[in-house]
């Protein structure tokens, strides 16, 4: 198949950046789209003009790497699919593909497709973590956690902070990528001596780093490649409002 | 500087105590004294990431490197399977002898016995520290942790999170270092590429060099002792089950410092990844070795059979696992099953629209165990696999051609986890140690959390002790010459302008390698690719095209620096290759086979680690060996019948 891509070109940070239209012959259905562009990029290399840059790792749908929007959509049309593992066959010959960065405050672009995805990283900083040293594990075994228990963090653990979620909403929030984290965590056992604590600083957290609040699009449920449930964030928010609550008393909550 | 000798440092008395006791006689850094101590760990995978949050914890100051915009992205995250630790909980006869003995005879007798032993020691505390951290394995209905059997072990001793283990362990080591970040005891530089170690007068390691892959500055780090735990080299073959990005500058660059490489031929092919479907294949995608449980490999008994697979009757297909193995079956190793099915699509009998595959087919396990077992055990996978090929694998048999995966060899090091150059320690794939010629599925993982847990926070103490108070500085003649050769070497490559990429170039390596030195290896094969990579790497310097400059962020660069290393690094497994001849799990010499076709060991004269020591570009490297010597585990010929 043949397909016009308009692809976003910013030579840096303080670069203004703008799309350039590249033509792209001959793509196999079997080839994956990272794939599709690595052939653009052996053509212009060809040309002698720069390759456009994006992030890619593992190209199996779990390192969160790679991600942008395609046609509007984060990681393209495919639900439950990250942009690695997004094939051609899903498109058709003659199709007009718009491809761009994540947009988002606390995303800033670093290069063409490429952007800075550190306050994740702070987020969890936060709070993303159970205190427990290397060496101070009890027994495995001691810990018993119910098998239904022990899925549903699962679900919420499954997270690749790819960043689709923040991209895709109108709002810029991370309260998807935030609240997976939050509910792995909290629903444990082994989570629960930090739980208020965690919920608070890893909210708060996301504040600072400037995005921006979730006004239940869903927008974000829809296009994460692990199909992560916004329900975790109204757990969340519940977790949230009573560590607030707490702030005022002299005893902590039980949880 | 000449080495000669290697000294494993292997404590002495029986194996059960050699730990213990090693552990009772290390010297110690004061409390007090550990923040006066920096150390820099290269790498944030699972062995990475563990040492640098377990060293944090000590009190250490601590930095950390990766290429990745986040450590949370290294490579172990990819991992399915599982991490294996020998709990016993399923009282099947599981011990730390039994998992030591297994990853023995997996390893085909050329790994170290004590290294193994302590890894099968502290396999114990792992899963203890990742349930701790809030991993969440699979559990029973009692809440209990699950286990099950993997790649062929007779117990039952893997610990697993749905298909995506690899995954929640990093996470779990992730979230540790990232407490770490916040508490300011690491500093953390992603986008981080070391690109040399700096070693000083007396060869000892005292920094590294990396470069800003955003900006292209050229960066130095001291520190008082360096860590590497850069992962695996399977991309020297372009096409293999590893990210992208993984690479073995960092191991190469110290090599060329003075580490030596041990058993780099050690290469471990995965029989079960999906085949290749043209020529813009980028990588390729691991199906986990589980599938083999349940499925069932076969080929047409015809070349060219038209029909489709389900209308192939039972006596036109040849079920050769099953027909050669008949006690493991379709669940012999990894290196078995890989060069029996290069062998029958090697005879034209391949599948799919290249027929470069074979057929892995659950028919008869759905009939037998219902469609919705299946889906509980495999469901991901069959989706992830749905999703490449566009073909549903519960209706059409799932197609597969084994593909590069891990790599046992590596930095040499000695029981401590140190590198022949003092203050150098290697974790992790990056190191030789504990898995000898092939290593065991879910043994991996259990390696790098091992040595970054439970191995290399008390060793390095050790070497630590004896260099309190001395001041680390990057003003140094030895900082500032290897910097400024890092530097030529950048401006090297970027001024080539030539008319080739490097992916091309990276293409037509791994190709070589795959051809001479993978599955299946002879001395003329070797001899062949012994010309063709020097011609091919001559060419690269020659005629590289990088476009863009230094000082921004240029994925060409980066890539060209990791291709100009995979030239030099494949030359030396070809040259091991060649000098080890014999074979070995997964190093198969034609030429050494019993009638059966298996790998057939010389332990007369080749029961010993090849450790290799740079000459130079195009020069012949030194081998200097470490003897292997079996008390626990008598040496046997593998037997899979
Ligand atoms: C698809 C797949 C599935 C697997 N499944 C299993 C399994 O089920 N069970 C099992 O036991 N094993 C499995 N393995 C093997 C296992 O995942 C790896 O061997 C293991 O995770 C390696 O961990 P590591 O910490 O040594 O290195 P990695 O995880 O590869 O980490 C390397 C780190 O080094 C950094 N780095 C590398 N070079 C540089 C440089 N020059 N400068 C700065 N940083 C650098 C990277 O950024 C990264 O942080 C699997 C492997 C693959 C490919
Ligand atoms: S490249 Fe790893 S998720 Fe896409």
């Amino acid at each position: 198949m043949n397909l016009t891509l308009h692809v976003w070109r910013q030579k840096g940070p303080a670069d203004e950046g703008r799309m350039v239209q590249y033509e792209v012959k001959d793509v196999s259905e079997h080839a994956s789209f990272l794939e599709m562009l690595d052939v653009l990029n052996q053509q212009l290399i060809g040309r002698g003009e720069e390759p456009v840059a994006f992030e890619h790792d593992c190209r199996e749908g779990i390192c969160g790497s790679c991600g942008f929007m395609i046609n509007g959509d984060a990681h393209g049309p495919m639900p439950g699919t990250t942009v690695c593992q997004l094939h051609m066959r899903h498109f058709k010959d003659g199709d007009v593909l718009h491809i761009e960065p994540w947009r988002s405050r606390a995303f800033p672009v670093l290069k063409d497709l490429v952007v800075d995805r550190g306050a994740f990283d702070r987020i969890i900083q936060a709070g993303g973590f159970i205190s427990v040293a290397t060496g101070e594990a009890p027994e495995a075994n001691l810990i018993p956690v119910p098998k239904p228990v022990a899925d549903r963090a699962m679900d919420a653990a499954q997270c690749i902070g790819c960043g689709a979620c923040v991209a895709q909403c109108p709002n810029g929030a991370a309260s998807l990528f935030t609240s997976a984290k939050v509910s792995h965590l909290n629903l444990l056992p082994q989570g629960q001596p930090e739980r208020f604590d965690r919920a608070l600083s890893m909210v708060e957290a996301m504040d600072r780093e400037g995005f921006g609040y979730c006004s239940n699009h869903a927008e974000c449920e829809a296009v994460c490649p692990k199909e992560i449930s916004i329900d975790f964030i109204a757990r969340m928010n519940r977790d949230y409002l009573k560590a607030k609550a707490q702030r005022g008393m002299k005893t902590p909550l039980q949880t | 500087m000449a080495t000669t000798t290697l000294d494993s440092r292997i404590p002495p008395g029986p194996i059960e105590h050699k730990w213990d006791e090693h552990k009772g006689h290390l010297k110690l850094v004061n409390p007090n004294n550990k923040r006066k101590f920096t150390i820099l760990v290269v790498g944030s995978g699972l062995a990475g990431a563990s040492a640098a949050a377990s060293f944090a914890e000590l009190g250490y100051e601590v930095r950390c490197f990766c290429f990745q915009d986040s450590p949370r992205r290294a490579h172990s995250i990819a991992a399915q399977g599982g991490i294996n630790a020998a709990k016993n909980y399923h009282n099947d006869g599981d011990s730390v002898f039994r998992l030591f003995y297994d990853t023995v005879k997996g390893g085909d007798f050329r790994s170290r016995e004590a290294n193994v032993y302590r890894l099968a020691q502290v396999s114990l505390n792992i899963i203890d520290q990742c349930a701790a951290q809030g991993v969440p394995f699979a559990r029973e209905y009692g809440g209990l942790l699950d286990n099950r059997s993997f790649g062929g072990a007779q117990v039952s001793r893997t610990f697993y999170a749905r298909g995506q283990t690899g995954q929640q362990l990093l996470l779990g080591a992730y979230q540790a270092l990232e407490k770490e970040i916040a508490s300011g005891k690491v500093r953390m530089f992603p986008r981080a590429e070391m690109l040399d170690v700096v070693i000083d007068g007396r060869g000892r390691a005292v920094g590294i060099i990396t470069r800003d892959m955003v900006t292209g500055k050229i960066d130095r780090h001291a520190g008082h002792a360096v860590v590497l735990a850069t992962g695996g080299y399977s991309n020297v073959y372009y096409l293999s089950t590893n990210a992208k990005g993984s690479n073995v500058t960092a191991a190469w660059r110290a090599h060329r410092r003075g580490a030596l490489f041990a058993n780099p031929c050690y290469t471990q092919i995965h029989p079960t990844c999906i085949p290749a479907s043209g020529d813009y294949q980028s990588k390729l995608t691991l199906m986990s070795e589980s599938l083999r449980n349940d499925g069932r490999v076969w080929v047409p008994k015809q070349p060219d059979d038209k029909r489709r697979p389900d209308q192939i009757p039972e006596p036109d297909r040849d079920y050769f696992l099953e027909r050669r193995y008949p006690s493991f079956g379709n669940l012999v190793p990894r290196d078995v099953a890989a060069r029996n099915i290069k062998h029958v699509v090697d005879e034209g009998l391949g599948v799919g629209p290249q027929k470069n595959g074979v057929y892995l087919d659950f028919a008869d396990a759905i009939q037998r165990l219902g469609r919705k077992a299946i889906e509980e055990r495999y469901g991901n996978l069959f989706a992830m696999y749905e999703k490449i090929t566009g073909e549903d694998p519960y209706v059409v048999p799932m197609r597969i051609y084994p593909a590069p995966h891990y790599t046992m060899g590596g930095l040499w090091v000695d029981y401590n986890l140190m590198t022949n150059l003092t203050g150098l320690y290697a974790l992790g794939e990056a190191n030789f140690s504990d898995h000898g010629a092939n290593r065991l599925g879910a043994s991996a993982l259990m390696q790098g959390l091992a040595d970054g847990y439970f191995v290399i926070p008390y060793t390095i103490g050790d070497y630590l002790s004896g260099h309190l108070g001395e001041k680390l500085s990057t003003e140094t003649d030895d900082f500032r010459r290897t910097e400024a050769e890092v530097q030529e070497r950048v401006n090297r490559l970027i001024s080539i302008k030539g008319t080739r990429s490097a992916d091309s170039f990276h293409r037509e390596l791994g190709r070589i390698v795959w051809e001479y030195c993978g599955i299946a290896r002879n001395a003329a094969g070797l001899q062949k690719a012994l010309q063709l990579i020097p011609a091919l790497r001559e060419e690269f310097w020659s005629n590289l095209r990088i476009v863009g400059g230094p000082d921004q962020l240029n994925q060409e660069l980066e890539l060209a620096g990791r291709v100009a290393d995979f030239f030099e690094l494949a030359e030396l497994m070809c040259v091991d290759a060649l000098d080890r001849d014999e074979s070995c799990g997964g190093h198969l010499r034609e030429e050494h086979q019993t009638p059966d076709g298996e790998a057939q060991r010389d332990d007369e004269h080749f029961q010993f680690v090849s450790a290799w020591q740079w000459n130079g570009v195009g020069k012949t490297p030194t081998r200097i060996t470490e003897p292997l010597e079996f008390e626990y585990v008598k040496p046997t010929q593998r037997s899979y019948k």
